[in-house]
């Protein structure tokens, strides 16, 4: 026994020696076998893009996510009744090919694509466009938090039965399929924005006989960590887009193929691949060496180098906004003047070059200009110190003293590095004659609550847009006296009260630009920046557009 | 042996809980909770208050520990809030990943280590003796995100030989009947999924087990030359054993212990080496996952992950422990 031990250690040895050198082996052999897997074919014939995203999507069921990779990934499997114009905001037929309302703003008639088949085979029709909203209407238990049906709360509010006595009146109160095309969306209350909000991957209308037979609703997990149990939105997900689902395997890869039932222009590229690549880096990375063609979320320091290696960098539109925010209650944020010198003394254009990613663009309203109703005639501060000084002089109040707020432990897309703002501000308003008192917090809880609670003088916040509709920036801002900013000038929140209700598409837009400027002349608040980010691209993919809000299809790219 | 295995085992009931008190007050600890992650930036008050309810983070701290004990003795460790699904289910998913991972690194750092660890003591002095030791120093210091970033830029982008991310090329389909890809190919009848399995590993596999290599390289050179210099050694050269024999039966069979102590310690780290490996080269392992909970304030995940991670861990050390008993006869018959 002793002995056979003793000698089982030079063969050993012996293993050793033979997988060390098949490891080298493979090592070589990797050099002289073109690369295989990786780099060298990536491209070709042109019927495949690997595209890196940040993450599996979470879900494939629209109704349960609000995160950007599983928009994505939803968005080019699914439609929705309405979308965007490409690259824009505008409101364009999808499914529905038109819609009209009635005079009360509260019947919503659409009138559906004929033709169009689920990749079950199952038609799509009115019917399948009622249960799709009765679905999410009927949301019962751990399905309607906020952190499940997010989208459904913030363009709905409520349910057929809130779980939640807190929580509001649904504004969606049935839909009729008054024949085979025809679907009407009855609201509470009139309602234009609520348009805007069917646009989003959320809405996906999904193939009935798929949500029931794959447990769609399986969601279970007692409220206190939602679990989804159902194969929908996991291994199955039935749309109309032009793409299917070929296969989703977490860490790994989503494939996606073209459906050759679409209704509309077939897919270019034949199969589109979402690899996950969390880190950053390691994205970009993964493009320079070809296992990629394109990926979003670039970050800023690599825009230059991309661009001298002969990526193609596409600038999303910009659909956020940072601003100070004044709290009109606190004295002496009260006075007009005080606000306007605030205004003068601030250096946004210096801000934002020194602290922001090129092409990031000085804001002069609180929402972005790829909106409807953004106004060109807003009144602008331009930095002016002397007459900033001359303001303070006017206003009559003497050493003015300003509790300047501002959040650590964040950073965000309209607020890489809040802590670098705030120095930059405190200066500019020294520079005037402001005395300022700083306060920092950790954003999240005790920074948000004190500025949401009227806690804070001046403060930094900003907002990422959710849709595509006004009322999603200053209707959230402004539309209701919020406690943030104190009391406003009442007009503003009647005009932004119709506006929300306004169903002509034309007129709302003229009423958006007037509450701007009314909302700007106001002053409650200092929006500052809007911040662009990038997608990158390998040379040879064209017919990507970006758009600002995210609404952005495969199906038109090719590759050369 | 049976006794001292089983009380190895039995240990472990006190390491896990404390350990489970460490980590449960240590998540508490970080800035920030998931109810971010959860709502978005978008988030209001109301609504963050709503989720600490809902996820029991506003109970006193002693009920949520005495709660979140209830569930994990049960091997609950609840849902992740990243991916909605089982804790459990992720771990066992993912967890094929990191071995293949970890079992690759601590090859290549054996397959290459001891033997040059060896020739180093062997030849000491020589050329190849310094090279070793200031190889090792290096592969020591330099941290595993440089020496990803160095492997990838060279063999990935300028050379193209291998992959840079991932475990598989997207592009070809396969399947995964046990998670192990490089198994899988084989068992599917398909070498090439294997062959392109393993070249996906290489790079990873390198940067990860180049600290175990270092260490392993500078314990086998020490070790040899410590035992090369015993009186047992020098007697059985004087015998006239020839020196494969005295190097097999006499030097390396002595050596073996201190470089099967360091073995045993090097692959559990090699999984704490995993969290960044697998997050630079986008593998999808265990290691990647709890880089993105913590990012993401995914308390089950960072939870259940840490402690699954902790029995690995102990378990492995356990091994090692026994490999003692087969290495060296006196631990055995003590």
């Amino acid at each position: 026994m002793h002995n056979m031990r003793r000698q089982s250690f030079p063969r050993r040895g012996g293993v050793a020696l033979v997988l060390a050198g098949l490891l080298v082996g493979v090592a070589a052999c990797g050099g002289s076998d073109d690369g295989g897997g990786s780099g060298g074919e990536a491209s070709e014939g042109g019927d495949t893009l690997v595209f890196g995203t940040s993450a599996d999507p979470v879900s494939l069921d629209g109704a349960y996510v609000s995160d950007g990779e599983s928009l994505r990934a939803i968005r080019q499997m699914f439609e929705t009744l309405v979308t965007t114009e490409a690259g824009g905001t505008e409101i364009v037929p999808a499914l529905a090919e038109e819609w009209e309302s009635d005079e009360a703003g509260t019947a919503w008639t659409f009138s559906l694509r004929e033709g169009v088949t689920f990749h079950d085979g199952t038609d799509f029709n009115a019917e399948a466009v009622c249960f799709n909203f009765d679905r999410w209407y009927n949301f019962t238990g751990v399905q309607q938090s906020p952190s499940v049906s997010y989208y459904y709360n913030t363009v709905f509010t409520g349910f057929a039965a809130n779980e939640d006595p807190e929580q509001g009146e649904s504004l969606y109160s049935s839909c009729e399929a008054t024949d085979e095309n025809t679907a009407v969306i009855n609201l509470t209350s009139p309602s234009a924005s609520f348009l805007s909000g069917l646009a989003l991957a959320s809405f996906s209308i999904a193939s009935p006989q798929a949500l029931e037979e794959f447990g769609a609703d399986d969601v279970s997990g007692s409220g206190e960590e939602p679990s989804f149990d159902g194969e929908y939105g996991r291994t199955q997900a039935v749309g109309t887009g032009p793409y299917q689902l070929e296969a989703f395997e977490p860490n790994n890869r989503l494939v996606m193929t073209r459906y050759d039932d679409y209704w509309g222009d077939a897919a270019k590229i034949e199969t589109v691949i979402f690899r996950p690549i969390a880190d950053g880096p390691a994205r970009r990375l993964a493009l320079e060496s070809g296992e990629i063609q394109g990926y979003d979320l670039v970050a800023p320091a690599d825009f230059e180098a991309l661009e001298a290696a002969g990526f193609q960098l596409l600038e999303r539109p910009a659909f956020n906004v940072g601003y100070i925010g004044f709290n009109t209650a606190q004295p002496p944020l009260d006075n007009p003047m005080i606000r306007q010198a605030i205004a003068h003394a601030i250096n946004r254009e210096a801000a934002v070059s020194a602290l922001y990613p090129e092409g990031s663009e000085v804001a002069t309203q609180f929402m972005p200009p790829a909106l409807f109703g953004y106004s060109e005639d807003v009144p602008t501060y331009e930095y002016d110190l002397e007459k900033a000084k001359q303001l303070i002089a006017q206003s009559g109040v003497r050493n003015p003293t300003i509790n300047f707020f501002y959040p650590t432990n964040v950073s965000r897309p309209y607020m890489p590095n809040p802590e670098a703002n705030f120095q930059a501000f405190q200066a500019d308003l020294q520079a005037a004659g402001f005395t300022v008192n700083p306060t920092s917090a950790p954003w999240n809880p005790d920074y948000l609550d004190a500025v949401q609670t009227g806690g804070a003088g001046i403060y930094l916040l900003g907002w990422t847009g959710d849709f595509g509709d006004p009322d999603n920036f200053i209707g959230t801002f402004f539309r209701t006296p919020q406690e943030a900013w104190g009391p406003l000038d009442p007009a503003i929140y009647e005009d932004l009260e119709t506006a929300r209700a306004e169903s002509d598409e034309d007129a709302r837009t003229a009423l958006y630009e007037e509450a701007n400027n009314k909302i700007m002349e106001f002053l409650p608040g200092l929006p500052y920046v809007h911040t662009s980010p990038r997608i990158a691209f390998a040379e040879g993919i064209s017919g990507y557009e970006p758009s600002p809000v995210s609404i952005e299809e495969f199906a038109k790219v090719s590759i050369d | 042996m049976l006794k001292f295995v089983v009380r190895r085992v039995l240990l472990l009931v006190p390491i896990l809980l404390g350990l489970s008190i460490l980590v449960f007050l240590f998540v508490r600890a970080l800035p920030g909770g998931p109810e971010t992650a959860l709502l978005g930036e978008n988030a209001t008050p109301e609504r963050i208050a709503q989720v600490r309810e809902a996820y029991g983070l506003d109970r006193p701290v002693q009920e949520q520990y005495f709660s979140y004990m209830e569930r994990t003795v049960q091997l609950d460790f609840g849902t992740s809030i990243q991916t909605r699904r089982a804790v459990t289910e992720e771990i066992k998913q993912r967890f094929p990943a990191t071995v293949e991972l970890a079992v690759t690194a601590m090859l290549f750092a054996i397959t290459v280590g001891i033997p040059l660890g060896f020739v180093a003591a062997r030849r000491y002095g020589s050329w190849i003796d310094n090279l070793s030791t200031a190889g090792s120093l290096l592969g020591i210091a330099v941290p595993v995100f440089v020496l990803a970033f160095l492997l990838k830029y060279v063999f990935a982008i300028k050379l193209g030989w291998l992959p840079s991310q991932g475990r598989e090329d997207p592009r070809v389909f396969t399947e995964h009947p046990t998670g192990f890809f490089v198994l899988d190919g084989l068992l599917t009848g398909n070498p090439s999924a294997s062959w392109d399995a393993l070249k996906h590993l290489i790079l990873p596999a390198v940067a990860l087990g180049t600290i175990p290599l270092a260490f392993l390289t500078r314990i086998t050179r020490a070790a040899v030359l410590e035992v090369g210099n015993e009186d047992y050694v020098r007697t059985a050269e004087a015998k006239g054993m020839t020196r494969a024999v005295v190097t097999r039966r006499h030097i390396l069979r002595n050596a073996m212990l201190p470089i099967a102590t360091v073995i045993g310690l090097q692959t559990g780290l090699l999984l704490s080496g995993a969290v960044l490996t697998e997050t630079v080269f986008a593998f999808g392992g265990i290691g990647s996952f709890m880089a993105q909970a913590v990012f993401t304030r995914d308390f089950p995940v960072i939870q259940g992950g840490i402690l699954f991670l902790a029995v690995v861990f102990v378990l492995v050390n356990l091994l090692v422990d026994i490999s003692y008993g087969v290495l060296d006869p006196r631990v055995r018959t003590r």
